[in-house]
């Protein structure tokens, strides 16, 4: 076992670790560089805006916000990253998410129960419909072969009009003075706010203990269980997996659920820590910035939470940008940029590590072959 | 190494000057030497053969010779003058096609469109002129009687038809040399037959071919002159009027042939496994296996010959539970046609599958994630729901150990090992859970000459321990030493039964094409059409 | 189909009857059927607005936005490329294409930018996926949100400080010319006013289709046949089709498989974006944030509604644009009537079912959906006006779960390639 370990701290680490680190971290880095080019050529110092950003996120109640937002978006991206695992492209979160927190946020105000129970409830509706409405596209894809891509985008626009049918008094709507949303919940619905960030009264959001708890089971789940060695094998080779008795199609079926099941719960932080009540002005396009954040950290529970932290940072901290007169949307294209050079950067990094590990193993192992490796006229 | 004992001799037919010549070529990759110092003179308007054994470094020469690969260094001589291809394009432009052994043809389009695709005649500018390309296409597959037609979409002709296509594509090109990658792998005798009449027409018409096969009787019948690969070079150039198949084979392996052998019976009379009526049917019902019965008793290999494509396949996947069928299999006395796969796994079945890198391995995981693999309910890989990374890891440290897995360590990615040490690493994994039975899909394919001798010694001994083993081969070689009963597939039926003992080569490859499908006890008896399909490779290795 | 030149033992070749062969008889008699049910379903519902003049027009204009996105879809599938960015693309288009009517004073010069806008985003997902072989659905994913990023930031830059513009919005577009046909017009919309069976529906759809046809309506329509020559009947189509069908195949002939990819995805951005700066120009007049609205998306799906064909996807964003139609124009009622069709439409499909194919258990589904949404249409008089926005979608998703197993992608689309895979 002594040697496993050397060769994981010589070969895999050293290869896999600090390369996969330099990879984000570079990409950031070229996102910095073509967001600063952009602007300067409309005359604004980079550094300058780099500066507005962290004092203004150096304010406590902003802090607040951020991990309250961050809390928000680590859900989602792990609801997509349980997708990605096997190769399922869950672009539905968005869809699952809204009605999933508009039917919750209506059972939760319509029941008033004792503390724990009523959020409780909450959150297992949330979950059944985030997880009901997956359901769809995971059963289009193993009886009719129907691309889970396409079939979950159709999902989110038949959500949006469903989801409005549904928001309409009489139905799960009351009238709020000119506002239409379900009725408010109940106090012992509400999820307790954490005192976490001094110097301010504003308290994160107690579903980011939740949150937590959701990436150490994702990662237990995937990493130590059967099933998650059997949903990684699925998504690596389809082909093994049926070989080796997988029923890749109940495994499609599992996953996509259990990923809008997750997806289900994105917008309880929001409901139970904050507006209490589901209305048209509830965030929305969370799923999509689930994909992003899911990208850059590469599916990694860690690198998740830390992509979230980076674009609640980017959302929270953009409205002092405006009022120094540099338009606050550069963030956006900072964002896009930074997914777009953090999937290319990952392509290359893999790339040179699975050439490197050939070449190792071969290097090793050439006491038979004495020819020492060339590089190959291509 | 051998001295290179070339003599380019001169056949009967008149001689004529070199359409290709090869200069001490050689091709490095990482960590091996695909080609070293090859020597090869093909003259004009012959059939030139190349033999080697899998492995031997036939198909990187062709690429080289193709412009695919470039080499590092040695020359290459194209009607005397020397050429430097850099991409298939400048081989076509010198006058050289190439048919692959994997077809290179786009199903979705038609016969015409794969034909013309890159070099698309005109008209007006951007437009194909179709009826010109419809001509011409008639013209030549009429010239050489190819029987092509045009506007048939790829995914509906046979393969036959396909090879056809491929080489009216090279002709089209006005291609004078054609290189031919194994092109008997894949078809059926009377399309060999019907392959060899169409080589004989275009050698007729002065073009030059350059055949590539390990079959050496084939390679007996149609070839002008023979050049023979050992481990990357070139051993000898012969006459095939001066030389016998045993020769040729001779040459072909050199002497280290392991001799897969096992004539000590271990057969119990407890059946490990019985299959009855089994038949598979294509997505369009037509059966691909049909009525298919057996039984393979403990410590017994039953070895399965035919040639590629007549239902093996289907059947192995049938019987892993992967693909639908009607019939009943019975495992150790159990009925388990209506168990899943990973039952049927859980039940005493270990899977050797035919293609490592779709259904045997993943490639992108590290080797004791591949340890698990197919055996993710089982100790020492589990424990309940939970993964035992522990377990598992160290089982996988004792059959890289055992097994000769030539590795760094167990957290390399599969896809970073050769192909003999990820075999290795699949044998001894479906091994390690003391299978009942082990189906062995081509076990030994692609692998370098060491792990072929440890791969069956594995199973010999595994065997002896009472073992039943359904063995899939096209190496005749490896079928007759290894199985204790051997059937014969073909057309997806069952079509004779052959004791190892007393069939020779010749004669199965013979009942595999169908020329023989008598009842087994006529097998043995001469039969009119020797040498079809048998590879002499087998003979010499059980005559030595 | 004739299939010569088969040795005798060749694997049997599949039945050709199954291939239902469309030419232009087929599909004028189909054209023809379709307009009578609605036809008679106008009648019995009074819902005349399903085949008024204005609708079809409405239509046509819908459908444009949806055709390009998809004809861009096409050109990148076919070449082996995912390109699920076009929503991307189409965003830029629509900023550009307001940014370049605006600044050069003409709508032409918003065409014209709205397409380089597109083929910008074109040229990124080709970098992303054809040179770094990066996921085609990630890298697509990714372009739709910097899509959205520039164009926001790009708006506050630029149309803020026009008059009339803001931060999601740009000033007034200067508008395309429309052309009629001449001295049709009045009377098809007379006779189409008198509600005729058959007749008047045909009068409105005539009149649809002829009259204020917006100039670039007429581009968008020639740009169908001109990809069908293009990728069909050049060479340059020929190898462009082979890098999705056989990346391999191509390569050893000498197909430089990357160029063309390159070139499909570019030219399938600027496809999109076009059907951006249509968007901002014709359909709306203005830039506005968020106008695409999705298109992109539903023009992927028209594309694979209409098998990878430009015929057939010019069949789906027509279907896609007439409900979006519908629902602008008493939607309830409208798609209510619609149902009906619907109705109709699978009753006969379960006919053809069992008589043509002979596939009974199939026959009894399809009639048995058929029943079930005529129930539906029985018993409900409209349908929620919520409902009606998500008709387009619907209508794919049932399209895609009924026919998925018949459509016929590219070989190899959405499969990464590197060059010298052959070896």
């Amino acid at each position: 076992m002594s040697s496993s370990f050397t060769d994981r701290l010589l070969g895999r680490v050293r290869l896999g670790g600090v390369l996969a680190l330099a990879a984000p971290v570079l990409a950031v880095v070229f996102a910095g560089v073509v967001t600063s080019i952009i602007l300067l050529l409309n005359g604004n110092q980079p550094f300058q805006t780099l500066g507005l950003l962290l004092d203004f996120s150096a304010t406590p109640s902003i802090q607040v916000l951020i991990l309250n937002t961050a809390t928000t978006y680590y859900i989602s991206a792990l609801a997509v990253a349980i997708g990605f695992r096997m190769n399922l492209f869950n672009i539905g979160v968005d869809g699952q998410y809204r009605l999933a927190v508009l039917v919750a946020a209506a059972v939760g105000g319509a029941v008033t129960l004792p503390g724990p129970l009523h959020v409780g409830v909450i959150m297992l509706v949330a979950v059944l419909v985030g997880g009901l409405w997956a359901s769809i596209a995971a059963v289009l894809k193993t009886a009719r072969g129907v691309s889970e891509v396409i079939s979950t985008i159709m999902l989110n626009a038949i959500a949006t009009g469903f989801g409005a049918w549904l928001l309409t008094p009489g139905r799960l709507a009351v009238l709020n003075g000119n506002n239409v949303g379900t009725k408010p919940i109940g106090p012992s619905g509400h999820f307790p706010g954490i005192a976490l960030v001094s110097g301010t009264q504003a308290k994160v959001f107690g579903m980011i203990i939740v949150a937590a708890v959701l990436g150490v089971a994702y990662h237990v789940v995937l990493n130590r269980t059967r099933f998650g060695f059997d949903l990684r094998a699925t998504g690596r080779s389809e082909t093994a997996a049926v070989a080796s008795g997988i029923n890749v199609k109940k495994m499609v079926l599992y996953t996509m659920i259990l990923s809008g099941a997750v997806a289900g719960l994105v917008g309880l932080p929001q409901l139970l820590g904050a507006s209490y009540s589901y209305s048209l002005d509830f965030p929305a396009g969370l799923g999509f910035t689930g994909i992003a954040i899911a990208l850059m950290g590469r599916n990694n529970p860690i690198g998740i939470a830390v992509g979230a932290l980076l674009w609640s940072f980017l959302d929270n901290s953009n409205d002092i940008l405006d009022f120094n007169g540099i338009p606050k949307e550069i963030v956006i294209i900072m964002q896009g940029t930074i997914v777009l050079s953090v999937i290319i950067a990952y392509e290359l990094v893999h790339r040179y590590r699975a050439v490197a590990e050939q070449r190792r193993v071969s290097r090793q192992l050439s006491t038979a072959a004495p020819t020492e490796p060339q590089g190959a006229a291509v | 190494m051998e001295e290179a004992a070339i003599s380019t001799s001169t056949s009967s037919a008149p001689a004529t000057e070199p359409a290709v010549e090869l200069e001490g070529i050689t091709k490095r990759f990482p960590g091996v030497v695909a080609n070293r110092d090859i020597r090869l003179t093909v003259l004009r308007g012959h059939v030139h053969a190349i033999v080697g054994e899998n492995g031997a470094g036939k198909s990187t020469l062709m690429k080289i010779l193709y412009g695919m690969q470039r080499p590092d260094e040695g020359v290459i001589r194209v009607n005397g003058s020397p050429v430097s291809f850099r991409t298939p394009g400048d081989a076509i432009a010198a006058g050289i096609g190439m048919v692959h052994q994997h077809f290179m043809l786009a199903d979705n389009l038609t016969v015409l469109e794969n034909i013309i695709l890159g070099s698309e005649p005109r008209k007006g500018g951007i437009g194909i002129d179709f009826a010109a390309a419809r001509r011409k296409i008639k013209e030549i597959s009429d010239a050489y009687g190819l029987g092509v037609s045009p506007d048939v979409l790829v995914e509906d002709l046979g393969v036959g038809a396909r090879q056809r296509v491929e080489i009216l594509k090279v002709l089209y090109r006005g291609a004078r040399i054609l290189i031919l990658d194994e092109p008997t792998a894949v078809l059926v005798p009377q399309e060999v037959d019907e392959l060899f009449d169409n080589l004989r027409g275009l050698v007729r018409e002065g073009l030059t071919i350059i055949f590539i096969s390990h079959k050496l009787d084939e390679v007996l019948r149609v070839a002008d002159a023979i050049t023979v690969i050992r481990r990357g070079t070139t051993v000898a150039s012969v006459d095939p009027g001066d030389v016998t198949a045993r020769r040729l084979a001779e040459l072909m392996v050199g002497s280290e042939l392991p001799s897969p052998e096992t004539r000590e019976s271990t057969v119990t009379d407890q059946v490990a496994l019985a299959v009855r009526g089994l038949t598979v049917r294509a997505g369009d019902g037509r059966a691909v296996v049909e009525d298919v019965s057996f039984d393979i008793r403990k410590g017994e290999v039953l070895g399965i010959a035919g040639v590629e494509g007549n239902g093996q396949a289907e059947l192995v996947e049938a019987i892993m539970g992967m693909r639908p069928a009607e019939g009943t299999i019975t495992l150790d006395g159990a009925d388990i046609s209506a168990w899943a796969t990973l039952r049927r796994r859980e039940g005493g079945i270990g899977y050797i599958p035919e293609d490592r890198h779709r259904h045997g391995l993943l490639l992108g995981a590290p080797l004791w994630e591949n340890r698990i693999l197919g055996h993710q309910t089982r100790r020492p890989n589990v424990k309940g729901p939970w993964i035992d990374r522990a377990g598992a890891r160290a089982d996988t440290e004792r059959i890289v150990r055992e097994y000769d897995v030539r590795t760094p360590g167990i957290d390399v990615d599969a896809m970073a090992l050769s192909g003999g040490n990820q075999q290795k690493l699949i044998v001894g994994r479906e091994m390690s859970s003391e299978p009942v039975v082990l189906i062995a899909s081509h076990p030994t394919r692609g692998v370098d000459v060491g792990a072929q001798a440890a791969i069956w010694d594995h199973l010999r001994a595994a065997r002896a321990r009472g073992l039943a083993v359904l063995l899939i081969s096209a190496d005749l070689d490896e079928l007759i030493g290894l199985s204790d009963s051997l059937k014969v597939i073909l057309r997806g039926r069952m079509v004779a039964d052959v004791d190892p003992a007393t069939v020779t080569p010749e004669q199965l490859g013979s009942a595999m094409t169908g020329a023989t499908a008598e009842p087994a006890d006529q097998l043995p008896a001469a039969s009119d059409g020797p040498e079809r399909l048998g590879s002499a490779a087998a003979e010499a290795g059980e005559e030595a | 189909m004739t299939v010569t030149g088969l040795s005798a033992k060749a694997p049997a070749a599949p039945p050709a009857a199954r291939r239902l062969t469309l030419n232009w008889q087929v599909a004028l008699l189909g054209v023809l059927a379709l307009l009578v049910m609605m036809s008679l379903a106008r009648v019995v519902t009074g819902a005349n607005d399903i085949t008024s003049g204005g609708t079809i027009g409405a239509a046509i204009g819908l459908a444009v936005p949806i055709g390009l996105a998809a004809l861009g879809g096409l050109w990148s599938e076919r070449s082996g490329v995912v390109n699920i960015g076009l929503e991307g693309m189409m965003i830029l288009g629509t900023w550009c294409g307001a940014w370049g009517a605006l600044t050069f004073g003409t709508p032409w010069a918003g065409v014209i930018a709205g397409t380089i806008g597109g083929a910008l985003g074109g040229l990124l997902h080709a970098v992303a996926t054809v040179t770094f072989g990066v996921d085609h659905i990630i890298s697509g994913v990714a372009i739709t949100l910097l899509g959205q990023g520039v164009t926001q930031y790009l708006s506050k830059l630029v149309f803020v400080g026009m008059k009339g513009g803001g931060e999601t919005q740009s000033p007034r577009i200067p508008p395309i010319e429309t052309v009629s046909v001449p001295g049709i017009g009045t009377p098809l919309r007379d006779l189409a006013n008198t509600h005729v069976f058959l007749l008047s529906d045909l009068a409105g759809v005539l009149y649809g289709v002829t009259q204020n046809v917006s100039l670039f309506v007429i581009l968008a329509i020639l740009l169908v046949p001109l990809s069908f020559y293009l990728l069909w009947r050049t060479a340059f189509g020929l190898r462009l089709r082979s890098c999705g069908e056989s990346p391999v195949a191509a390569e050893s002939l000498g197909v430089n498989v990357y160029l063309y990819k390159y070139l499909a995805v570019v030219v399938s951005g600027a496809l999109a974006g076009l059907g951006g700066a249509f968007l901002s120009i014709v359909a709306a007049g203005i830039y506005r944030e968020g106008q695409t609205g999705g298109r992109g998306f539903i023009g992927l799906a028209a594309m694979i509604f209409g098998n990878w064909r430009p015929g057939g996807l010019a069949g789906g964003a027509l279907l896609f644009g007439y409900t979006d139609a519908l629902q602008l124009r008493q939607g309830g009622t409208s798609v209510h009537a619609l149902l009906l069709v619907v109705a109709m439409l699978l009753a006969a499909f379960a006919v053809y079912q069992l008589v043509r194919q002979q596939r009974g258990r199939a026959a009894l589904f399809t009639g048995i959906f058929a029943v079930l949404v005529f129930a539906v249409f029985a018993t409900t008089d409209t349908v929620p006006e919520q409902f009606t926005s998500f008709t387009p979608h619907l209508t794919t998703l049932l399209v895609l779960s009924l026919a998925s197993q018949r459509l016929r992608m590219p070989a190899t689309d959405g499969l990464p390639y590197r060059k010298g895979q052959a070896t």
